[in-house]
């Protein structure tokens, strides 16, 4: 299976790789996936309280190229969103930046798990409401 | 596509083509292109005589005669040669077959659609090195059994089952005894007279010859087996395989047989010697698990799973230089991680995180060290980007994790 040109950038330049402190207010941790699958995202987030923009995004990923491209790519667009905008995200954004073939969407579907775990963790530590 | 040349360790999927073999083919494509079965001119007296040779070569391999040899295009045909040959030939007998969860498709598809039909298989589970509980085998026996069909060696693990001991069960109990030995024959001595095969199929392209010509071994004697045909149209074969034999392959099949007998020996002391280093080199990593029976197993090949590194994502990070395989759900069309390592009781995460290594008789030294230093890079960097690698430095128990399933 041939990857695409940016899942091959993302692999082998991979962005925002780390660790948060998840015991931070304001950092919202999710972890998504299972070992048994195959796939699993860690994705943080760190946010300021006053302006609630993410400004700080990390990831870690035990996953194939097409998940850690996935992860790599979210904590990139997350860098600089409200949380509201980062709700927004949809894996069908990522499946076309990356250009995934139909094999790989569940990789996206992963990453923006990910990132709504994130934010829930957060608002959930924060008092926020979480619908 | 450009294709580049890499570190290829994936004898176990297929081999290069002996030069010796593509040389020994050339002239039955241009010069002697007769068919084998012209009786009336010397077009197909060539090529007959080019195919007999090639059958006896193939026969000595495996020390049967080779009146015992029916070429296939394969060993795929020759399983579902085998075992639907066996199921309506004997179904007067009994309809009952047994055979492993660990064997190739080729054999489990085969015996699927035979249930479809109303054929009862056994499918033994294997023990966790991978080997079959004999107890259990005998247990399984049935007065309507009437084949019992276990591979030789397992094409991900590379374990090698008790064939003796098989043998003698089935001699015991009156079965018919058949092994898919594809990845056996021609890289290590199989004799079906010492081991009491009755059936046995095995291919060119594991053994330095080329693609689409394998065989199957159907004994004659004490007992005479006989099959029926899956192809019919001319009674090629002795009536058991139809079809215009495949010449060029078949010379070349023969070739590659003669050469494997004449150089086994020495091939599988320097194999051995390789692969041993191999894996003791890449064992120095932290949290290397080896998957199959360390002792019985192929002097060529071993299976590691690299605790909490996905399977795909690391062949991704030395793709360019280094040519393996793998039993992580990413790698296969189905998204199912390798049912053969399920079968020996890895847990899925181990199957993701497994690759398999087998070298071959070109293997260099050279490549095998500048692919552990690649493998090892791969590895410090996938665990350098894996949370579960995080968690278990940190002394976390991932067995008590409550993941979040997707």
């Amino acid at each position: 299976m041939a990857y695409s040109e940016k899942v091959l950038d993302h692999f082998n330049n991979p962005r925002n790789v780390g660790t948060l402190n998840k015991d931070n207010k304001n950092v919202g941790t999710g972890l998504v996936g299972a070992p048994e699958c195959g796939d699993v995202m860690r994705l943080q987030i760190e946010v300021d309280e006053e302006t609630g923009v993410i400004r700080e995004a990390k990831f870690k990923t035990f996953g194939c190229g097409s998940a850690i491209a996935s992860s790599s790519l979210a904590t990139e667009w997350l860098k600089g969103k409200t949380l509201d905008e980062a709700q927004g995200i949809d894996n069908m954004d990522i499946v076309e930046e990356l250009a995934l073939p139909p094999v790989k969407i569940h990789c996206s579907v992963l990453a923006e798990d990910a990132i709504k775990a994130a934010i829930k963790d957060y608002k959930t530590k924060n008092g926020l409401a979480t619908e | 596509m450009e294709f580049q040349k890499l570190i290829y360790l994936d004898h176990n999927a297929t081999t290069p083509t002996d030069k010796r073999v593509v040389d020994a083919m050339l002239p039955y494509f241009t010069e002697r292109f007769g068919n084998a079965a012209s009786r009336n001119h010397s077009f197909g007296w060539v090529a007959e005589e080019g195919v007999d040779y090639a059958r006896e070569q193939v026969a000595q391999l495996i020390n049967a005669d080779e009146r015992e040899i029916i070429f296939t295009s394969g060993a795929t045909e020759s399983n579902n040669l085998a075992i639907k040959g066996v199921a309506d030939m004997y179904k007067s007998k009994g309809n009952h077959i047994i055979t492993a969860t660990t064997e190739h498709k080729a054999v489990l598809d085969t015996c699927k659609a035979l249930e479809k039909q109303g054929v009862e298989v056994t499918y033994l589970e294997v023990q966790r090195d991978g080997r079959i509980d004999l107890a259990a085998l005998e247990a399984a026996i049935r007065p309507t059994t009437i084949l019992i069909s276990i591979m030789y060696a397992n094409n991900e693990t590379g374990v090698i089952q008790d064939m003796r001991a098989i043998g003698d069960l089935c001699e015991k109990h009156g079965v018919l005894f058949m092994s898919d030995a594809t990845q056996a024959v021609g890289k290590i001595p199989v004799d079906v007279q010492a081991l009491g095969i009755h059936l046995m199929s095995f291919t060119a392209h594991k053994m330095y010859g080329p693609k689409g010509v394998g065989a199957l071994y159907v004994r004659r004697k004490s007992p005479r087996v006989k099959v029926t045909a899956q192809m019919d149209g001319g009674g090629h074969e002795r009536g058991m395989r139809s079809g215009t034999l495949n010449v060029p392959a078949i010379v070349g099949f023969g070739k590659a047989a003669e050469i494997a007998r004449l150089e086994m020996h020495d091939e599988i002391a320097r194999l051995q010697k390789l692969r041993d280093k191999m894996e003791v080199d890449l064992m120095q990593l932290e949290e290397v698990v080896l998957n199959g029976n360390k002792e019985h197993r192929m002097p060529h090949v071993t299976n590691l799973s690299f605790k909490h590194v996905e399977g795909e994502g690391l062949m991704m990070t030395f793709n360019q230089k280094v040519a393996v395989s793998s039993g992580s759900a990413c790698t296969s069309a189905s998204l199912e991680p390798s049912y053969v390592l399920k079968a020996l009781g890895l847990g899925d995460d181990l199957a993701h995180s497994s690759l398999r290594l087998s070298l071959g008789r070109f293997t260099t030294e050279q490549e095998v060290a500048d692919a552990v230093e690649a493998i090892k890079n791969g590895v410090n960097h996938m665990r350098s980007l894996s949370p579960i690698w995080e968690m278990y430095k940190e002394g976390v128990d991932l067995s008590k994790i409550n993941w979040e399933s997707h």
